[in-house]
């Protein structure tokens, strides 16, 4: 089968890769890219690990075709660090030890950024249904949620 | 060296703080390595051909459409993995488990497996795989597959530990027993008794990192292996044995690992990998899919138990009995044993006896899952409590507070308790402002104990001063939720010097001796033990260095925070030496400094939490909601208490998914028909509230900083706290677990039409 040339933007560089007709993005960015940040824990999407944001919404980069990224701009937790300057959230996730296994934790960081980029100030409850679509097996969501009450304060502030 | 493991009171400067983790900037950062994270030049795609049947005789498998497919460089059945056990039975168990051999057992059995070039290549391989079949009768359900009637999964088994052998093979493998005193005698003296029966459904850990490996065989006999594992240097036996191999020459290297709960203690996939790359004399790299996972590892047992409680007016009880039957899979296990050695454990009891059936189903290999078999022991015996202090018109807190076992109490399964914490627990959660706040219309409050052994085990640990005075870790537990920062912190601890100094590593298989993996809530109890133990070592030469500097007897010389110090006036004038300036040094005074450390870690303190929650019911429709949920544990010593914390609210927010809504439902055709977490709702952020935690720290008399292990107790009150909760909202007695909507709304309604 041929492949599909594709000609992307991905943390804000310029990417090109070929890849199948019926290969995820997740598959490209993990195996193609050697960006294994985002992570399969399901593949049908129910479980977010390998969230991203494409073109400034949140998606299940395994429900996405590598196709479909042509012309498009993605986001990645490789993306979320400013040189050696963690992100807010990234910042608080370890401070407040929001993580125990930490292979969910890309994707809640990427989830948690898309919910505060379009409410800088949640409630409690606004972060438990923005983050709704991400599973934890290991905390029981109370430290992710007050890394993300934490970060949010801190972002507002700066 | 003679290492004293005795707990001796301390003021501690590291342990108990809460500093950054270790391996936390990589995990943030998406640098860290799982299981699916790692690749080797040349690798092939591995995949895994399986049962589509519950019960069938393999008549014969035909591969050669396979092998000839483009691409296509190794197809394996069992008779690539020919039975090397040698009469082992466990081992030929997880043999069988790996690659069915002459009957497939459960729905989503591995018959067959191919590697390729890419995953397409091999999906199209398992197409070509040609499998005859002879379906058989099946059994999925616990109840049922003890019945005379039952299809029968293995004509070699008949059941032990009954007086009389049986005659015919059955799907019972084995009864055990437990207790002492005279039951009969006990009811007797009672003036209420409650007698109920209970059942539960099969969950799995639902670790969210299926399983994962990258095995190279070499042509030379020499293998390396990548896995997300709970215990590498098991997987290296596990599959050295099964394979032909000498350990020595298979490295395995834990990756990190996404998440195990007791479902990464067991090979299933490995053995396989290592087969394929062996035959197709390429890496392979072998990953579950979500469904695999679901069909074919993990899952607890499915229980059905009996539960009798007797006590006198006054609320002293005075005979406590269970039944408790437990599925295994299709092979034997030591399940129902553990519930039966578990169930009655928080009570001082002079009469109690347990009664525990191991029993095979059609269904996937029962694994541990956190501190396994407890919580449905516990579910069943602390609902019956809660119904025996109602009868009896105690408060459900005080009545437990006088029957909860204290040190020098024996125990329901043997041995005689030292100090514990059941009781300071329940005084805790009696005392707990959660106890007295106020509850509204439909809603309810529960609350339930739990008990859990830990272990100790087999542990080796190396500690190495660096030149500049660094100190690296090495550890062979498996980190599965901010070991090495505790580790660390003990490490700083013991030498005297700060936690940024101390960098811990999980080390491979070559690089350490053998270490037990990490299951029975024995990661830091036992690897802080081997680190203190390697850290004494270490400063025994740190001292015998700073002598050899100053030129003096070493009896002289004594060790605190960080420095060696001179004893007596006579050196008066000697400035103390850092471990820095002692490290600096070291190439002139006899060369590198290193701890070593290999123990057997005994003393596992036991384990006790008590488990409050408010739950509201919909009389409607069913639905519930967690209001509220407080969790009081005894830690021993919290080493680091944030991961503490998250240990004791991981594993409630696991129980309150058993307890509400998860379980393993099979069709008429013996098929899972929600392997995935759509249909397998685990809980997510909008269904729980913030989880209370309270650390007790009742030292742990057999570990020098009195730790005692965190990670299971926390999983077993909670179906039955929850079902209590449940109960006192509905106004109904729960009896069987998950309590869906549906399940609540069928006992309100029987409940009103009766």
């Amino acid at each position: 089968m041929a492949g599909v040339a594709v000609s992307t933007t991905i943390n804000g560089d310029n990417v090109e890769y070929l890849c199948q007709p019926d290969e995820t993005l997740l598959d490209v960015l993990r195996d193609r890219l050697g960006l294994t940040g985002a992570k399969e824990g399901c593949g049908t999407g129910d479980c977010g690990a390998c969230s991203i944001i494409l073109d400034d919404r949140l998606v299940c980069s395994c429900l996405v075709l590598g196709a479909e990224a042509e012309g498009r701009r993605i986001e990645t937790v490789e993306g979320m660090a400013h040189g050696d300057t963690l992100h807010p959230l990234q910042q608080k996730f370890l401070e407040h030890a929001a993580l125990q296994c930490g292979i969910c934790t890309p994707g809640f960081l990427i989830a948690a950024k898309d919910l505060l980029a379009k409410n800088p100030d949640p409630t409690e409850e606004e972060i438990r249904f923005g983050l709704a679509g991400n599973l934890c097996r290991c905390t029981g969501y109370d430290k992710i949620v007050r890394a993300v009450q934490d970060a949010a304060n801190v972002m507002k502030g700066a | 060296m003679n290492f004293d493991p005795r707990f001796s009171g301390r003021n501690f400067t590291s342990v108990g703080t809460r500093p950054i983790r270790p391996d936390g900037v990589d995990k943030v950062t998406g640098r860290a390595r799982y299981g699916a994270d790692f690749n080797m030049a040349g690798q092939l795609v591995g995949r895994v051909l399986r049962s589509p049947h519950a019960h069938a005789t393999i008549r014969k498998i035909d591969t050669s459409k396979a092998e000839k497919l483009p691409g296509v460089k190794a197809v394996i059945t069992s008779t690539d993995l020919p039975d090397l056990t040698d009469g082992d039975s466990a081992m030929y168990d997880i043999l069988d488990n790996c690659m069915a051999r002459k009957k497939a057992l459960y729905d989503g059995h591995a018959v067959a497996a191919v590697a390729a070039v890419d995953a397409r290549t091999a999906r199209q391989a398992l197409k070509l795989i040609e499998v005859d079949y002879e379906v058989l009768p099946h059994v999925t359900d616990v109840d049922e597959a003890m019945k005379h009637s039952a299809p029968v999964l293995n004509d070699t088994i008949f059941t032990e530990g009954v007086e009389e052998k049986p005659t015919k093979p059955s799907n019972v493998t084995k009864r055990t027993q437990y207790g002492h005193g005279d039951v009969h005698e006990g009811f007797g003296q009672a003036d209420f008794i409650v007698e109920r029966s209970f059942k539960t459904e099969q969950t799995h850990q639902g670790y969210i990192e299926p399983h994962a490996c990258v095995a190279s065989v070499s042509s030379d006999g020499t293998a390396d292996l990548w896995v997300c594992t709970q215990g590498h240097f098991v997987y290296r036996q596990h599959c050295a044995q099964l394979l032909g191999m000498e350990a020595s020459k298979l490295r395995v290297t834990s990756s990190e690992i996404g998440g195990g709960f007791g479902g990464k203690t067991h090979v299933w996939a490995e053995p396989v990998a290592l087969a394929l790359s062996r035959k197709a004399g390429r890496p392979v790299k072998l990953v579950m899919a979500r469904d695999e996972v679901f069909r074919a590892s993990g899952p607890t047992s499915a229980t059905s138990i009996d539960v009798r409680i007797g006590a006198r007016k006054d609320g002293t009880i005075t005979a406590a009995e269970a039944t408790l039957r437990y599925s295994c899979g299709p092979y034997a296990g030591m399940w129902a044993e553990l519930g039966a050695m578990t169930a009655f454990a928080c009570y001082k009891l002079d009469n109690v006896k347990t009664v525990g059936y191991e029993v095979l189903v059609n269904r996937p290999k029962t694994a541990a899952y956190r501190a396994p078999s407890a919580p449905m022991a516990a579910f069943a015996v602390e609902s019956a409590v809660d119904e025996l202090a109602k009868e009896i018109g105690m408060d459900p807190v005080e009545f437990r507070i006088r029957n909860a076992a204290q040190e020098g109490t024996r125990s329901s399964y043997g041995p005689v308790y030292g100090p514990i914490g059941i009781g300071p627990t329940l005084e805790a959660a009696k005392n707990h402002p959660h106890m007295k706040a106020p509850l509204g219309k439909n809603q309810g409050r529960g609350m339930a104990c739990g008990f859990w052994f830990n272990f100790g085990g087999q542990t080796c640990t190396d500690l190495n001063i660096g030149m500049d005075g660094s100190v690296s870790l090495a550890v062979g537990t498996v980190d599965v939720g901010g070991s090495r920062a505790s580790l660390s912190l003990v490490a700083a601890e013991e030498l005297g010097i700060a936690y940024e100094q101390v960098k811990a590593v999980v080390a491979d298989t070559s690089s350490l001796g053998y270490n037990d993996m990490t299951d029975g809530s024995r990661g830091t109890f036992s690897s802080s033990m081997a680190t203190i133990s390697a850290a004494r070592n270490a400063i025994k030469i740190l001292r015998e260095r700073a002598a050899q500097m100053w030129d003096i007897p070493v009896d002289d010389v004594v060790w605190e925070k960080g420095h060696a110090i001179a004893k007596g006036e006579k050196y008066g004038n000697l400035a103390a030496l850092s471990l820095k300036e002692i490290a600096a040094a070291s190439g002139k005074t006899g060369g590198p400094i290193a701890g070593h450390s290999e123990l057997v870690a005994d003393g596992a303190g036991v384990s006790f939490a008590t488990h409050i929650c408010d739950i509201e019911v919909d009389p409607e429709t069913g639905a519930t909601r967690v209001l509220r949920y407080t969790v009081v544990q005894d830690a021993g010593k919290a080493v680091h208490p944030t991961y503490v914390e998250g240990q004791y609210q991981g594993g409630a927010a696991q129980g309150i998914g058993w307890a509400l809504n998860e379980e393993y439902i099979y069709g008429k055709d013996g098929r899972l028909q929600n392997p995935g977490f759509l249909d397998y709702r685990i809980p997510v952020c909008s269904d729980l509230p913030m989880i209370d935690t309270q650390i007790l720290e009742i030292p742990n008399p057999n570990h020098p900083y009195g730790v005692r292990g965190v990670g299971e107790t926390s999983i077993v009150p909670p179906l039955a706290a929850i079902a209590n909760a449940v109960s006192n909202a509905a106004g109904v007695r729960m009896t069987h677990i998950p309590m869906s909507p549906p399940r609540i709304l069928a006992a309100i309604e029987a409940e009103r039409g009766g």
